[in-house]
């Protein structure tokens, strides 16, 4: 039996079959459940599910950024308490930022579903660390759906709300960034509305004080079984008979990569790992020669299955480290003496150079580094597109920890006594407002002697340009109240604050350098708009005059993607270009030419 | 290998394709993707395509694989796989090498070179770039099916070098038995209204360069040597006259190479003597006259 035909409530025929990414699948999916309120902070590689979610008329669904993850899914978890499908998306990293309300509303439950979509990032594409949710699952004790393309990723999210309301637990859809963005097609259906319940008088439920969170915990585990049990018997674990000398345990996109490799061993294809199929699992092993368990990240599926006392072999054929492909799939049924070992290919290897990501022509934060490099600060960094001020020629961050560490790990060094040089903690708009405010009271309550830089470029800029309360806008576009952060550095206690514009490279360095030799906490807002979002802004570009350009090199210091070397040398350097397609015209170059050789274009 | 003997780009397997297309971010990797899974969904196909976003946008890296065959898994091609490599940048072509299909793989690649500001660390006299050495000829020589041209000039000379990537989606779709007017019209849902006329004569350009190529009668395109007019190596000494120096700081803060650092005694000191490239900012801004740079090539007595 199908898990769709078991819950899902009737509903119009698929009306046609477009191309989704798995992020836009998602969100299909919620609309077609009846989400009523969707909230998220913006995640690398989660973003597209709340944008794709605003595309949907606002009177039938209400989407707003929230200032950070956990703030989220307290918004979604008020919104199902007071009786509707609720829904946030985050990253992986994300749902650590989230644990805390999570972990409370396994044990609370639901009223109005609630579903929490949570994109991992093996390979650690655009992140700082490669975690798998599907621990976090087990941990919170929620069940998790893991669909494998974007057409399951539309099923199983409408899956997830009924179930979250048939279990009375939120429920985590997990994608991964191949799904997320990989595009199919798929086969969509209509928006069913559901009637909001409102809010339910309940406090033992919705109040979890000790003597109700002790009556609750049991029902949490009472739950797993519930739902392993409904799991068994609903089709979303699929049994594909195929060899018996081999049967392969697999999920989400892994279980793409095997039917790529190894169509023809018998698969069993699991829709969730936890809770697990613990009945499925043992019939299976019982029906093959050899088990191998085919997983991305975690030897999860292989820990639990060797725990029912079953020979399986996963992690020794297959790496823990990194994203899954076709090719390391086949690497390891090769060892496993399936298939043979991958085809020649052309070995073309040339030698090549790395192309690091760089921050854009024009990007504000270059001056900023720049001139703390200068300054030969102590240099604690944060989440974003500035983070990669961290490589040269820039070079000028030494720590980078995770959203809204740079405050507080600069009280710390400064708590330590050990360090001779100014500190300074770097921190953008964005991610200021997600966790650096309570750091930036815990500097002023320490007293310690620290600057924070806030670099503010009116955006989320490294998602992709999303608004937040710093911008005064709305995620469709409506005006809504902006954030004054000089306000709220002073509120919080620090009274030595300026407002400086990196572009002018002079006043960014003196700025800097007044704040550094402030004693106390210091703030200086670094204030540009972002060059990509909300528009992108291309000004006259400039030119080096190359007669005058002695090669000294100081304009490459700013690392810019639109100056390079030119074939002209001055003793033996080479003399610099700028590629007028993509220069902008900020100037920084020609602010920081020793020779005055940086002008703009003339015909 | 002469042109004649490679086989054209339309010789490929029937049925379904592996295309990966690569380049740098803000070439437009992913619109000729959207076009060319557009065709295969046309063509009747299973399609996926799979792309990767976040820090890729900023300069770095971009790829994207377009799969399209009755029956699809896997989102991304295996090594060794790909019916079709197009590349946007030169040195993004041979980073992807090994993804095609060994013998028949068609590779297709812009000889435009973006030399990225991590290639240009090395400022030492004589010193060169790290930017990828192979030249379209020595690719040409060792793939049967390359193509390489200069699509940023063929589309330049049409009045945009950004339409560059529908000059290699052109040059590709010789190898796909579909008319014209669905590329035309696969181009004129991704392409914003007004670019659409260029982006059409760069379709067509490509297009007519990739027939010309089976003919036989394209030349491969020869790259300049990048950076070949470095002078010789030069040794550069600095003396600092401690006596006139007065502690201002100014070549400290100044020196590309931050090579300088003032001692105890507030006197200019060289701290790096390797990294000093002998630019003589120092000794030009000195008010002092404290600092001369003394350069000898070297070999010389």
């Amino acid at each position: 039996m199908k898990a769709e035909a078991a819950v899902r409530p009737a509903e119009p025929a698929s009306s046609a079959s477009i191309p989704l990414t798995g992020n836009e699948a998602i969100a299909r999916g919620a609309w077609e459940a009846g989400v009523r309120v969707g909230v998220a902070y913006p995640g690398t590689p989660s973003t597209e599910v709340l944008e794709n979610l605003s595309d949907y008329a606002p009177s039938e669904i209400y989407t707003q950024w929230a200032t950070n993850e956990k703030t989220a899914l307290d918004m979604a978890i008020g919104a199902s308490f007071a009786g509707v499908r609720s829904m946030t998306s985050m990253k992986h990293v994300g749902l650590n930022v989230a644990a805390d309300p999570l972990m409370s509303q396994a044990y609370i439950g639901v009223n109005g579903g609630l579903v929490v979509v949570v994109c991992d990032d093996p390979g650690i594409h655009s992140s700082q660390t490669e975690q798998d949710t599907r621990l976090f699952a087990r941990f919170a004790g929620v069940p998790v759906l893991e669909p494998s393309d974007a057409q399951e990723a539309l099923e199983y999210t409408r899956l997830a709300f009924q179930l979250s309301e048939d279990f009375d637990t939120p429920v985590i859809l997990r994608s991964t960034t191949r799904l997320s963005h990989t595009r199919s097609s798929v086969a969509v259906g209509e928006r069913v509305e559901q009637a909001p319940k409102g809010f339910i008088e309940d406090p033992q439920k919705t109040v979890i004080i000790p003597a109700n969170a002790r009556r609750l915990h049991p029902k949490v585990v009472a739950r797993e079984a519930a739902v392993a049990r409904y799991f068994e018997g609903s089709g979303i674990h699929r049994w594909e008979k195929g060899d018996r000398k081999f049967g392969v345990v697999t999920h989400g996109t892994a279980y793409l990569y095997v039917k790529e490799i190894v169509p023809e061993v018998s698969i069993l294809k699991l829709g969730s790992s936890y809770p697990l199929a613990e009945n499925t699992i043992r019939e299976f092993a019982a029906s093959v020669d050899r088990l191998i368990v085919c997983e991305e990240l975690e030897p999860f599926l292989e820990t639990e299955i060797k725990a029912l006392g079953l020979a399986a072999e996963g992690k020794s054929l297959f790496p823990r480290c990194g994203e899954l492909s076709p090719e390391l799939v086949r690497e390891g049924f090769a060892k496993a003496g399936l298939v043979e070992a991958a085809p020649v290919t052309l070995n073309e290897t040339v030698e090549n150079m790395a192309r690091p990501p760089v921050l854009c022509p024009g990007c504000p934060h270059t001056a900023s580094y720049l001139a703390l490099r200068g300054l030969g600060a102590r240099v604690t960094g944060d989440i974003g597109c500035y983070t990669l001020a961290a490589v040269d020629p820039l070079r000028s961050i030494d720590t980078t920890v995770c959203m809204g560490a740079s405050i507080g790990n600069a009280v710390g060094i400064a708590l330590s006594g050990t360090e001779k040089r100014p500190i300074v903690a770097t921190i953008g708009d964005s991610t200021f407002l997600h966790s650096g405010i309570p750091p930036l009271i815990d500097a002023v309550y320490n007293d310690v002697n620290i600057t924070v830089v806030i670099l503010d470029n009116h955006i989320t800029a490294m998602t992709g340009g999303q608004d937040h309360a710093g911008t005064g806008r709305g995620m469709r576009g409506e005006p809504t109240y902006q954030v004054n952060y000089e306000q709220m550095c002073r509120a919080a206690g620090v009274d030595w604050i300026r407002t400086a514009d990196p572009y002018e490279v002079g006043k960014m360095y003196q700025t800097l350098r007044e704040a550094i030799v402030h004693k106390g906490v210091s703030v200086v807002i670094c204030s540009r708009p972002c060059v990509l979002d909300p528009v992108r802004i291309k000004g006259a570009p400039l030119e080096v005059k190359a007669a005058g350009c002695v090669a000294c090199q100081s304009c490459m210091n700013l690392g810019c993607p639109s100056i390079t070397w030119s074939d002209e040398t001055y003793e033996g350097r080479n003399k610099v270009k700028i590629d007028p397609t993509t220069c902008i015209g900020c100037t920084l170059c020609a602010q920081v030419c020793l020779s005055d050789c940086i002008q703009p274009v003339t015909a | 290998m002469s042109a004649e003997a490679k086989r054209a780009p339309g010789a490929e397997t029937a049925g379904g394709r592996n295309i990966l297309v690569v380049g740098v971010g803000g070439q437009g990797v992913i619109m000729i993707s959207k076009v060319l899974a557009l065709i295969g969904q046309r063509r009747g196909f299973e399609v996926k395509q799979s792309e990767v976003h976040g820090m890729a946008k900023r300069g770095g890296i971009v790829f994207s694989h377009v799969r399209f065959a009755p029956k699809v898994w896997s989102p991304t091609i295996a090594k060794g796989e790909a019916d079709a490599l197009i590349a946007l940048e030169w040195a993004e072509s041979l980073r992807w090498l090994d993804f095609l299909k060994p013998e028949t793989g068609v590779f297709i690649a812009d000889t435009r070179r973006i030399v990225p500001p991590f290639a240009c660390l090395n400022r030492q006299q004589g010193a060169v770039t790290a930017y990828a050495k192979a030249t379209p000829a020595e690719v040409v020589e060792r793939i049967s099916n390359a193509y390489a041209l200069d699509a940023s000039g063929i589309a330049a000379g049409l009045g945009d070098a950004r339409a560059a990537n529908t000059v290699l989606l052109g040059c590709y779709s010789v190898a796909l038995d579909e008319p014209l007017e669905h590329w035309r019209e696969a181009l004129d849902l991704f392409v914003p209204k007004a670019a659409r006329a260029i982006n059409h004569a760069a379709f067509d350009a490509g297009r007519t360069w990739a027939e010309a190529a089976r003919a036989g009668t394209q030349e491969v395109p020869t790259m300049p040597a990048l950076f070949s007019a470095r002078g010789p190596a030069v040794k550069s000494e600095l003396e600092i006259n401690a006596a006139w120096c007065k502690g201002c700081d100014i070549c400290v803060k100044l020196c590309p190479e931050r090579c300088l650092a003032l001692d105890k005694k507030q006197i200019a000191v060289l701290t790096k003597p390797d990294a000093c490239t002998g630019c003589r900012v120092c000794e030009w801004l000195c008010p002092d006259f404290a600092i001369t740079v003394h350069q000898t090539a070297v070999g010389a007595a």
